[in-house]
């Protein structure tokens, strides 16, 4: 292989994105060995095993992967902008559209997701840390590791092309004959390992480590919805698993399941990536639906309508996801009676997620609202996503469908169900967890004024696609011609676009602003709020709970306000912790070089590269490492010191 | 670490009780992926493109040889982990190791029978149903390979260390696995060899 064909050539913005990962880089190692801080951030964060900062770790990786998919996104809005428009060719054009919907997807909801839940999972149940705080780790490593694998394809050797779903023969390498799509199969199953492990992780936390009288019908609506959301992945990835397996045994080791001839069959990775695609759907949006239940019922300062009608109909949502697959190609011909079923199932998700929105109005019904901005997305996506939804039950009419199917109105369906569901429930997570974490408020003016830039855009650039794919307009188009008539709205489309990007920029810069002149939170409790994670000081201490809590009903915190009660009692005990270990993120150091080798099918070094993923193991089976005690003098200082009193 | 006499030594800390629960979900996660390969299998059984039938290529004999060895190491993890609760270390190390030989005899049965397919012209590569039949039982004897490294791992803790509760806890939890093995290989054995030879 010549070195022409390993890196990206012939496109001025590629050299340009190499030229700024490298001054990234040098920038990066340039101030850390200046401030002399790799020892911080090794003992710190690289080896934390700690739930909180893996978490933010999680957050900050989202944030990130948030602004490579924009680019991605604004980059496509610039090019359709105008008819005949030459600023990408058509393979670039691919390129964008495809890493675009494998980083938002995966890259950015999942990470911010798990992130969120990692933060306030364990503090809502009233738990030290996860079930298992290394493998914990080791997920992270693996997702993080995945995505940066993903990333550098595009400089090296090229990015996936065949859009998300990589629907075969496309992906096939008569047809991708580039690199790209294994980069697709390999940082996908890297990173996947790791999101599977999350979820095994959660549901023995959440089933086993909950605080005394914390029973399952007393856990707040986001702890629920993670739950659910864990049953949903540990069945869903392995099916991902194979199906990346036997795309990864296609492409690179010849054999033939997709394959044109020989037997194989195209339509089996179609129905494998969606039987696996749809539940990840709901991957993102049910923990979306916990944190908007949470932030509601905070901000409306009433306990949550229809606590049980909420947990029946995820449940109902969360079986009813591995029924409906096959709505993702019903023009691919598979008869009137199949069609017919995923119809009814399709639709019928509508039911469940209609009771939910209805819960959330009659939480709001005589509430004492305040305008916050966790609470300000929070009202916008019951009008935002419901547009979505009910284009949804549209899209799920089989004969229908034959009218939108692969156009703009799809798209416009998908982003109005993804973003004011999954963004902005991430986003108003972050905003309402935040001091929490850090122990102070991202300033509330800056906030709301990203909020409105956010919310208005968002609008801008994606209702025009609706009137768009009716008129006729596919998706995944580089460009058309002026005689199409599609030009107006796609300029219309650039501008929000162009607004959205201001509202991000804006969010980010509130980050800053917040840190340098945001008033500190000494009460550890800014917002009232009613769970459990609010009982703690902020920062919260590593250990979390000095005495653990013993819950009674639903919203113990917020009652034990107000009956003056306390959720404690007893004496402090020593607190058992896990220790920091650098063996995660060696080994996900380890799957990258793996991933990367394998890609480009160098044999030798995979092999290699494999080998130290096993002794990283072999080095976990053998260690011995019973975790620390913190004595109890020194939590009684940390809390002292926490609460702002003098010892 | 609170350590719980009154029950047996692998679920006698709260860490080791999660840790069994966690492998019991893992395994459920396990179950969805063969499932899979199962139901690739299914799909594309007929599909033998220029290539031949599975009723041409598979032979009885090392495939019964296969399951009587992998069916009798189960029983002998389940002697060794019994062995264990008894706390005789020696027998338990021993039915471990026999469990261990049986898993290698087992896997050198199965890449015989793999470099004959490949000797007859039926490779991986020859068409759809060939791709899916060694892909199923490829992942099942990785899974075996593992379990050879891993249960190979354990047993030098146990030798090492005597029985704690970790090393207890792992050895429990790796039986869990090998007999999750033999169960995939009783629906190998009877839908893609007994049914495929019929």
């Amino acid at each position: 292989m010549k070195w022409d064909e390993f890196f990206v050539t012939g496109e001025p913005m590629i050299y340009a994105a190499m030229v700024s990962i490298v001054l990234v880089s040098v920038a990066i190692v340039g101030s850390l060995t200046y401030f002399k801080k790799w020892g911080y951030l090794w003992r710190n964060w690289l080896t934390t095993v700690d739930h909180k900062k893996i978490g933010v770790m999680y957050i900050i990786a989202a944030l990130l992967m948030l602004f490579r998919g924009g680019v991605d996104a604004l980059l496509m809005r610039a090019q359709t902008a105008v008819p005949e428009n030459g600023l990408l060719d058509g393979q670039h054009y691919n390129e964008i559209f495809t890493t675009h919907g494998i980083i938002m997807i995966l890259f950015m909801a999942m990470p911010f997701i798990i992130g969120l839940m990692n933060v306030v999972i364990p503090l809502q149940i009233g738990a030290r840390d996860v079930a298992f705080p290394r493998l914990n780790a080791v997920s992270f490593w693996l997702f993080f590791f995945g995505a940066m694998l993903l990333n550098l394809s595009f400089v090296i050797g090229g990015s996936p092309d065949a859009g998300w779903s990589a629907y075969f023969p496309l992906a096939s390498t008569e047809f991708s004959p580039t690199v790209g799509n294994n980069y697709y199969s390999l940082s996908l199953q890297i990173a996947g390992i790791g999101t599977l492990m999350t979820g095994i992780n959660f549901l023995v936390t959440i089933l086993k480590m909950r605080a005394p009288g914390m029973t399952l019908m007393k856990m707040p609506m986001f702890t629920w919805s993670i739950l659910i959301t864990s049953v949903i992945i540990i069945f869903a990835f392995p099916v991902l698993t194979v199906a990346l397996a036997l795309m990864m045994l296609d492409r690179q080791f010849g054999t033939q399941f997709f394959a044109m001839q020989n037997g194989g069959m195209d339509m089996l990775w179609a129905n494998l990536f969606w039987v696996w695609g749809h539940p990840e759907v709901y991957i993102v949006i049910l923990p979306a639906f916990g944190i908007y239940s949470e932030i509601i019922s905070t901000f409306a300062r009433k306990n949550l309508y229809g606590y049980k009608s909420m947990v029946v109909s995820m449940v109902a949502i969360s079986l009813l996801s591995f029924l409906v697959w096959v709505h993702h190609f019903y023009t691919m011909g598979h008869g009137v009676m199949v069609n017919s079923v995923f119809s009814i199932t399709t639709m019928a998700i509508a039911v469940p997620t209609g009771v939910k929105i209805f819960n959330w109005l009659f939480t709001l019904r005589k509430g004492k609202i305040s305008f916050t901005s966790p609470m300000l997305y929070a009202l916008a996506f019951i009008p935002i996503f419901t547009i979505g939804g009910v284009t949804g039950v549209m899209l799920a009419m089989a004969s229908a469908d034959y009218q939108y199917h692969n156009t703009m109105f799809l798209v416009a369906h998908f982003h109005y169900v993804l973003i004011p569901g999954t963004v902005f429930a991430v986003i108003a997570g972050y905003h309402y967890w935040f001091p929490k974490v850090f122990g102070f408020r991202l300033n509330e003016k800056l906030a709301k004024w990203a909020f409105w830039f956010i919310a208005i855009s968002f609008n801008v650039t994606f209702f025009p696609l609706f009137i768009l794919g009716l008129n006729g307009m596919t998706r995944r188009m580089y460009t058309y011609s002026a005689s199409t008539g599609y030009g107006p709205l796609n300029m219309l489309s650039m501008v929000g676009a162009v607004g959205l990007t201001i509202g991000f920029l804006l969010l980010v810069y509130n980050i800053y602003w917040s840190t340098r002149y945001a008033k500190r939170d000494t009460t550890g409790d800014p917002w009232d709020g009613r769970s459990l994670e609010w009982s703690t000081p902020s920062p919260v201490p590593e250990y979390n709970f000095a005495k653990t809590p013993v819950v009674t009903k639903l919203d113990a915190f917020w009652f034990s306000k107000k009956e003056n009660t306390s959720l404690t009692e007893g004496e402090y005990e020593p607190i058992h912790m896990p220790n920091n270990n650098g063996q995660p993120f060696i080994m996900g150091v380890a799957f990258f070089f793996f991933g990367f080798f394998m890609v480009f099918s160098w044999w030798i070094p995979a092999i290699i590269a494999g080998l130290v993923v096993l002794g990283a193991m072999a080095y976990r089976t053998f260690e011995k490492d019973h975790g620390h005690h913190i004595p109890v003098d020194e939590i009684e200082r940390t809390e002292k010191a926490l609460r702002g009193e003098q010892s | 670490m609170k350590i719980d006499h009154a029950k047996p030594l692998e679920y006698s800390t709260e860490e080791n009780r999660l840790k069994v629960l966690g492998f019991w979900i893992f395994l459920g996660a396990e179950i969805v992926l063969f499932s899979t390969l199962f139901a690739v299998y299914f799909t594309l059984v007929n599909r033998t493109g220029n290539g031949p039938a599975g009723s041409h290529i598979f032979e009885l004999t090392p495939v019964m040889v296969e399951t009587v060895v992998l069916l009798t190491s189960s029983f002998t993890i389940g002697l060794g982990i019994h062995a264990m609760r008894l706390g005789a270390k020696k027998a338990m190390m021993t039915f471990f190791g026999i469990t261990l030989l049986l898993g290698a005899v087992f896997l050198g049965v199965e890449i015989t029978e793999f470099v004959t397919y490949v000797h007859e012209g039926a490779t991986i590569q020859t068409s759809a149903f060939l791709s899916s039949l060694f892909t199923l039982l490829g992942t099942h004897g990785a899974h075996v390979t593992f379990g050879l490294l891993w249960g190979s791992a354990i047993l030098l803790q146990v030798k090492k260390r005597g029985f704690t509760p970790e090393t207890a806890n792992k050895s429990f939890i790796f039986s869990l696995y090998w007999h999750f093995l033999d169960v995939v290989w009783i629906f190998i054995f009877s839908f893609v060899y007994l049914k495929g030879m019929m």
